[in-house]
């Protein structure tokens, strides 16, 4: 093996050198620094970026790199670039939270950098080994930042929660791997799929595989039933954070999630496809059933990214080329429009956990227009009402399926988008027809890194909800990578 | 100006508006009226000049847009065009617009801007649903209407607004969403036959006609399909038993806001039903039209009874419209050329004259704060120009020979007979109870004795609102006395839509 081939893997060396560097020069500056830290991963994030575009631009064809661990696709930089993105804009947004709260900047900016080196990994990886390393990096990450506040009570329990039931999932996600093994005698993708595409008998060891496979996958996408670590984790993890989990790492399993069943399992789509469309039709019922009666904005908010997991893995039941572009496109989507919702519940949190309840937005739109005008449009993108990226995304999505000939399923998730109207707009009814109590205001944090970063949310929900063709066609060139049509 | 942009001004011009809007400081409220009213006169204009470039032989659409691209993926493109029952509307809605801004010129006085923004939206929204020829471009304009209205309601409403405008988000959501899966359905089997996206209006028309009907409706996708359309429309209109959030939504709503949920947003859903359930889905229209026919005659009858009980003076005109709305179902269900066209006609003349009764009502409620019906008695002293505009406007409602109310009746009823002579008769009594309901209103409130020593004071109607309510009361004199002038552009587009 030749240092060579190590060329197209510079960006992630690049990504984990620097993480230990800022993780480091963390532990040098202590309580201070946050917002140089943060403009210092952003500034590595960018540079791996531009190491992507320059060495790992991808050639002809599916093309595997370090001996058929990685691919070098279109589809992986799609999601390279999503994830860190999302990334950048979580360290921009938390630079502000972290000065006010009592941690540490050093190690949050570290780690969420090596969950995005994880990220990474899963939305290239070709073997299932280097995609179960990428998506542990990722997850170990995780649980650290849920619990990053570590003398709340809820940041613990959410932690603990979310590495009790990630831990079992991983654990069911690799006993399928192993089955998958012991019926394959394989573990990379381009054989699993040649193999199931070559045999025609049903093997009841493969296929259990391939469902505990799916399990584990559901989980990290917090579909139901392997949500309930979901509401826990994203109430008690530091905003920032939630912000970060719910985007950046459910692309990275969506990635890794389309990369096995639409890329290694597509031929027995047959066998599978019934799981998923149960799996898809519990998801969307429940997330928005249950979002209904949350007080809370966070777990709102964390119901409702469960539902719209739900509407994503439509895209997987249809099976398609279609229904495997309109994923990517409704992941790039959504990660704006939650990122600015969460965004716009970071500037309403002050210290301690106020400015999470629904009341807390009591007139809102008197004292503040524009924020309120921005969460509008948030929450009118996650409903998915037009003009706004929301509806584009539920359009893509609900087409393929149509077009992939399941009408009732689609008929389920708009009936339940129709019903998620209600608790986005509680939020809406509270910050534009209420009186807030004017004597005392819950206050606005003012911080134009946040502001900037919302903004950035905004213009792009709006502009995808107006104009998404660039965004498709960026998604359609990673369709090839994974052979369909 | 190129005649091809005149349709694409009209529509976005509004909005266009409510951006330069958007500029003028907050503390200026007069220059935002005043701009709002100039932005609305001057889309009056703008539609007059459709009209006058408009050709009533044409049966098909006219004055068409380049279609230009939107999302080429899917095949949907930006492409207006206009016949002449969509014309007649869209007339009907940029008349109205003044009309509500200086209606609501003393009674909006809280976040001024973001009226006048929320209204020129809302009036993009009405127009493009009218005008748009691609399915999808309908939709999105359709759903763009919820937003104004429901904040409309939401911020200037009256004391239960938020219940009366999530109550109206939500039901208006749940059979939009529905009608979405609809299309995308036409669109597919239009994709399955030509192996082409698209969701051009003349591609789904084809789509939709061939489909299957089935043995049964679960099974037949052209009734599922037509359900799916229909239920968006009839919520909309609001057909009995959709009803519900009307009365609701029209009560807390303030008078601009009833002005146009009465005169354009119901005309929406009979306007769907006519441009798309009974045209595209042919075979399921005549099998649904039995349940159409009986829904519209149940609308007429609970509309007029329900009004005729009512107290309070709002409610009573927005129940009059759940009654007034079944005849023009009546009429689009019967599908005689005489039938449809009153059933057109019907839906501009009850934009004008519910409107104007809702604005009526306004300036009475500006000066008393109480639209209680028992308030009131023997005002016609007191206020007698005033009683002369509610008299004439109530006699257009309960369709007086000479106004515009009777020729869409007498129309729609004729029309009909040759059909369907049991529904006439059921739908006549309801004529008789209208105009029970309206004269009895009319009779407490402006002659029984004078009760009230509050009432001494009331000031007549004063130059602005005479301004306000004088449009609607020449198209109302103007449609009684020579409907030719409105019935003569829309008779060829009619008449295509009905071959089929």
């Amino acid at each position: 093996m030749s240092l060579s081939q190590f060329i197209p893997f510079l960006p992630e060396i690049f990504l984990a050198v620097a993480g230990f560097a800022i993780l480091l020069a963390g532990i040098s500056l202590g309580k201070r620094g946050a917002r140089g830290l943060s403009l210092l991963s952003l500034g590595s994030l960018a540079v791996t970026a531009i190491l992507i575009w320059v060495v790992g631009r991808p050639v002809e064809g599916a093309h595997t790199i370090l001996g058929g661990m990685l691919f070098v696709d279109t589809f992986a930089v799609y999601f390279k670039l999503l994830t860190m993105t999302a990334s950048g804009i979580v360290l921009l947004m938390s630079a502000g939270y972290l000065e006010r709260s009592d941690y540490s900047p050093g190690e949050f900016d570290a780690l969420i950098l090596f969950a995005t080196l994880g990220m990474m990994i899963m939305a290239s990886g070709a073997n299932l080994v280097s995609l179960y390393v990428g998506l542990e990096l990722m997850a170990l990450s995780q649980y650290v930042l849920v619990g990053y506040f570590k003398l709340e009570l809820k940041s613990n329990e959410g932690a603990v929660k979310y590495f009790v039931l990630g831990a079992l999932s991983s654990g069911v996600l690799v006993y399928g791997i192993s089955l998958l093994y012991g019926a394959l005698g394989t573990l990379d993708l381009g054989a699993i799929r040649a193999a199931l595409t070559a045999s025609d008998t049903v093997n009841w060891t493969l296929n259990l595989g391939i469902i505990l496979v799916g399990f584990g996958m559901l989980f990290k996408v917090a579909a139901v039933p392997f949500h309930v670590w979901t509401p826990d984790a994203y109430e008690g993890a530091p905003t920032p954070v939630t912000a970060f989990i719910s985007v950046g790492p459910k692309a990275a399993a969506f990635a890794m999630f389309l990369r096995l069943f639409l890329g290694a399992f597509h031929p027995e789509l047959a066998q599978w496809r019934i799981v998923m469309w149960i799996a898809a039709a519990a998801t969307v019922i429940y997330g928005n059933i249950a979002a209904l009666t949350q007080d809370n904005v966070k777990r709102m908010l964390a119901y409702s990214s469960i539902a719209h997991a739900g509407y994503a893995l439509i895209g997987i039941v249809a099976g398609t080329a279609m229904g495997l572009w309109s994923v990517m496109v409704y992941m790039l989507i959504y990660t704006f429009m939650n990122l600015g919702a969460f965004g716009f519940v970071i500037m309403l949190e002050t210290r301690g956990y106020a400015g999470e309840r629904v009341g807390d937005y009591a007139g809102l739109a008197k004292r503040h227009p524009g924020a309120a005008a921005g969460m509008l449009i948030f929450m009118l993108s996650l409903a998915g009402i037009p003009p706004t990226a929301g509806f584009m995304g539920k359009l893509y999505v609900f087409s393929s399926a149509v077009q992939a000939g399941y009408i009732w399923l689609v008929v389920i998730a708009v009936v339940m988008s129709a019903v998620s109207l209600y608790y986005y707009f509680r939020i809406v009814v509270e910050m534009y027809l209420k009186d807030g109590d004017e004597d005392e205001p819950a206050p606005l944090v003012r911080d134009r890194w946040l502001d900037a970063m919302i903004g950035l949310c905004v213009f792009v929900t709006l502009f995808l909800g107006v104009y998404p063709a660039p965004v498709v066609g960026l998604a359609q060139s990673g369709v090839h990578a994974l052979g369909l049509g | 100006m190129h005649i091809e942009h005149l349709l694409t001004f009209v529509t976005l011009g509004p909005a266009a508006g409510a951006l330069i809007l958007a500029f003028i400081p907050g503390r200026l409220e007069k220059v935002q009226r005043w701009a709002a009213l100039l932005i609305s006169l001057a889309e009056f204009a703008l539609s007059c000049l459709l009209w006058a470039n408009f050709n009533p032989d044409i049966a098909g659409f006219q004055l068409q847009t380049a279609k230009v691209p939107w999302i080429p993926q899917l095949g949907i493109s930006y492409h207006l065009g206009i016949d002449g029952i969509s014309l007649l509307l869209v007339m009907l809605t940029t008349l109205l617009m003044p009309v509500v801004i200086i209606a609501s010129w003393r009674s909006i006085s809280e976040h001024v801007k973001a009226f006048h923004i929320s209204l020129l939206m809302l009036t993009t929204a009405m127009l493009g649903a009218f005008v748009s020829l691609d399915v999808f471009l309908f939709y999105v304009f359709w759903e763009l209407m919820l937003i104004p209205m429901y904040f409309i309601i939401g911020v200037w409403g009256g004391p239960r607004r938020i219940y009366a405008a999530v109550k109206f988000f939500i039901y208006t959501m749940v059979g939009s969403v529905l009608m979405l899966v609809g299309i995308l359905y036409l669109a597919y089997s239009n994709h399955l036959q030509t192996h082409v996206w698209s969701f051009a209006y003349s591609d789904l028309l084809k789509a939709g006609r061939q489909l299957q009907m089935g043995h049964s409706f679960f099974t037949s996708p052209q009734m599922l399909v037509f359900a799916a359309f229909a239920l968006a429309f009839a919520i909309k209109v609001p057909m009995f038993p959709f009803h519900t959030w009307l009365p609701d939504a029209h009560t807390e709503a303030p008078t601009g806001g009833s002005i146009i949920l009465a005169g354009v947003l119901l005309k929406l859903g009979t306007y769907g039903f006519l441009r798309y359930n009974r045209p595209m889905f042919p075979d399921a229209w005549h099998a649904f039209v039995p349940l159409i026919l009986v829904l519209a005659v149940i609308g007429i009858l609970y509309g007029a009874w329900v009004a005729l009980v009512q107290p309070d003076m709002k409610k009573l005109v927005a129940y009059s419209s759940v009654s007034h709305l079944g005849f023009v179902m009546l009429g689009l269900a019967a599908g005689t050329i005489a039938s449809t066209e009153g059933a057109v006609l019907q839906m501009v003349n009850h934009g004008l004259s519910t409107g104007a009764l809702f604005l009526l009502v306004g300036v009475i409620y500006e000066r008393r704060h109480t639209r209680m019906i028992a308030d009131y008695g023997g005002i016609a002293r007191v206020v007698p120009v005033y009683t002369g505009l509610f008299l004439l406007v109530t006699l257009s409602s309960i369709g007086l020979p000479g106004l515009n109310g009777f020729v869409g009746e007498f129309l729609i009823l004729a029309g009909t007979w040759r059909r369907y002579p049991v529904a006439v008769i059921f739908a006549a009594l309801g004529l008789i109870f209208g105009a029970i309901y309206m004269l009895w209103m009319v009779q407490r409130v402006f002659w029984n004795p004078f009760t009230h020593e509050e009432n001494k004071s009331l000031k007549d109607i004063n130059l602005r609102e005479v301004l306000a309510v004088a449009p609607l009361v020449i198209f109302i004199v103007w449609i009684g006395v020579h409907p030719t002038t409105f019935l003569s552009p829309m008779e060829a587009a009619v008449r295509s839509l009905l071959m089929h």
